[in-house]
């Protein structure tokens, strides 16, 4: 194993597995000679990749199964042998919205209905009083955030379509357009809601672990084509990046790890924000509020790495939900088929059993996801754009 | 759009001199109907406002996402389709991604129309990058020869030479150790700050 890999990034903490396997020499140690790319858009990492410019990716869980679709872009199967984290995204809005719904808000502020109802009602307000419909910010249409959003507005009435705009932006963007006032909020992954608090421009109103008990977030991409080719490869990248994960969840090794993805060439922003999110000790709010969840993000812990194909049809289910896909048997066993758990159980010789079991999506509304039954279980919900 | 109409392309790019060198490309080879967009703030309405053909961007602009979006926004009357989903073209894919430029296609032109256009991007990209290159070459250079000045002064001062002993010591010294003369240079500067 000699030729070097080539393995692109986008800098967010949930890239930690791949940044920690590379640093801490766990790649070397498997014989595996790599080089990360630090990328500047999930559009260039997903091209890279599927040109066999990158031989593997930190990517979006949703860019992977829209690959495999063939959806918008050129098809080409992508495989995702493991889930390098689970969660890890929030949901910032200005103090001028925050205050908005917190004076509309019937419940708790941490339980997500009651916040998306009081939005609700805050949104038919501004269209009542003739006012610009409130702007959203998220990161890529194929992504987790995006649909975690959108199942969030809808539960609530607000249609993410008609009722207020939802707008991509770079995540290095958002927390200068929510100062800006060209957005209202935002869903975007650590560092940037902790960016937006610790700026005084934004307020933390909720974790997405809040919306969805697991979601698949980022994975570790790579062609079909090429794993099929390399599966010594595969299993060893599969086995240096869980022994990364495990080494980020132990708490004695978090300020290393946090040190190390501070560095310009990684994530580049200060280590203590690292440490707070892999802790999932959130500051929420500018006077200084803390919240701690220990859902926030997960590497390396609760079986995250372990691909879910149940989670996979999740994605896929919200893809058909928002018009981005048609539904079809097919479709479902091809997005189904983009999570390995055989490759993962493969690298690191488990029997495929679940060691973790509570593996299901777990979201706050709606009923329990049946992977079998996509139209049955989208039939339930009235906001949809679903042909 | 008469099909002699020159398509509108759209230039999305942070970098002015870049912009400018390939909107003077793609005039020279005709294409005249050329808008150049350098403020990333609002992308998408003002793409919609100027209502293009084709759309350039550089790879290196984050905002490469935000076109994104274009594909799934059902209100925008026109679609855009990426470059990318063509996989008959797999050389001129790479070398676009080689030389740092993507570009969309906007329902209704031609794909045999996009090719001359990407074609130029792709070299006046390559040439820009060869510029940087030559400047930043250029700029090394200089600051070589700062620091080259600044070491010979010490050892005029320290050593009671002319300047000229002062630069062959220098030279013989790197070529003793096999190193560049700007980097021996370099680390008596730096000794020299730590004997003070």
């Amino acid at each position: 194993m000699t030729r070097p890999l080539h393995i692109g990034f986008i800098p967010l903490i949930d890239a930690a597995a791949l940044i920690i396997a590379v640093d801490k020499g766990f790649a070397a140690a498997e014989g595996l000679d790599v080089t990360l790319v630090r990328e500047v858009s999930w559009s260039n990492v997903r091209d890279k990749l599927n040109i066999g410019l990158f031989d593997a990716a930190h990517l979006l869980a949703p860019v992977a199964i829209a690959s495999s679709l063939g959806l918008g872009h050129i098809k080409v199967p992508i495989v995702a042998p493991f889930n390098l984290g689970l969660n890890g995204n929030a949901i910032t809005v200005s103090p001028a919205l925050d205050a908005a719904i917190m004076a509309e808000i019937d419940g708790d502020r941490f339980d997500p209905m009651a916040t998306a109802l009081a939005l609700s009602r805050v949104v038919t307000a501004r269209r009542r009083s003739g006012a610009e419909p409130l702007t959203l910010g998220m990161t890529f249409p194929f992504s987790t955030h995006n649909y975690q959003l959108r199942f969030w507005l809808a539960a609530g009435g607000v249609d993410p379509d008609e009722d207020i705009r939802l707008v991509v932006l770079p995540p290095p963007y958002m927390v200068d357009s929510l100062a800006g006032g060209q957005i209202d909020g935002f869903c975007v992954g650590a560092p940037w809601n902790s960016i937006a608090v610790d700026r005084g421009v934004g307020q933390i109103l909720h974790f997405v672990s809040d919306i969805l008990v697991r979601a698949a977030e980022k994975v570790l991409a790579i062609r079909q084509s090429w794993a099929e080719k390399n599966p010594q490869h595969v299993a060893a990248l599969v086995r240096a990046a869980s022994r990364a994960a495990e080494f980020i969840e132990q708490p004695q090794n978090r300020t290393e790890v946090a040190r190390i993805m501070a560095r310009p060439e990684y994530v580049g922003v200060d280590a203590d924000v690292i440490l707070r999110t892999l802790e999932g000790r959130l500051k929420i709010s500018a006077d200084g509020t803390i919240r701690g969840s220990s859902r926030y993000l997960l590497v390396g812990r609760e079986d995250a790495p372990r691909p879910d194909r149940v989670q996979a049809a999740w994605l896929y289910a919200q893809m058909v939900r928002w018009g981005q896909a048609s539904i079809s048997p097919e479709s479902l066993m091809t997005a189904k088929a983009v999570f390995r758990p055989d490759l993962y159980d493969a690298a690191l010789g488990r029997d495929g059993t679940r060691i973790h079991e509570s593996h299901a999506v777990g979201a706050f509304a709606g009923p329990a996801f049946d992977a079998d039954d996509i139209a049955g279980h989208l039939a339930a919900f009235r906001i949809g754009r679903k042909s | 759009m008469g099909a002699e109409a020159s398509p509108r392309i759209v230039i999305v790019d942070e970098s002015p001199i870049r912009a400018a060198i390939l909107q003077e490309g793609l005039r020279e080879a005709g294409f005249t109907d050329v808008v150049h967009i350098s403020e990333m703030q609002s992308l998408l309405s003002r793409i919609y406002a100027v209502d293009p053909d084709v759309i350039v961007i550089d790879l290196e602009n984050p905002s490469r996402d935000v076109l994104e979006q274009m594909f799934q926004v059902s209100r925008a009357v026109r679609r855009p389709t990426a470059m990318f989903v063509d996989q008959s073209d797999a050389a001129s894919i790479q070398a676009s991604v080689d030389a740092g430029v993507s570009a969309y296609i906007v329902d209704g032109l031609k794909k045999e129309r996009l090719k001359p256009i990407l074609d130029l991007c792709i070299s006046r990209f390559n040439a820009f990058s060869r510029l940087q290159d030559e400047l930043d070459r250029a700029k090394s250079a200089l600051e070589d020869r700062k620091v080259i000045d600044r070491a010979k002064g010490i050892l005029m001062k320290l050593k009671g030479l002319t300047e000229e002993e002062a630069y062959v010591l220098l030279r013989s010294t790197a070529m003793r150790e096999k190193k560049k003369i700007g980097e021996i240079a370099q680390s008596i500067l730096t000794a020299s700050e730590l004997l003070k």
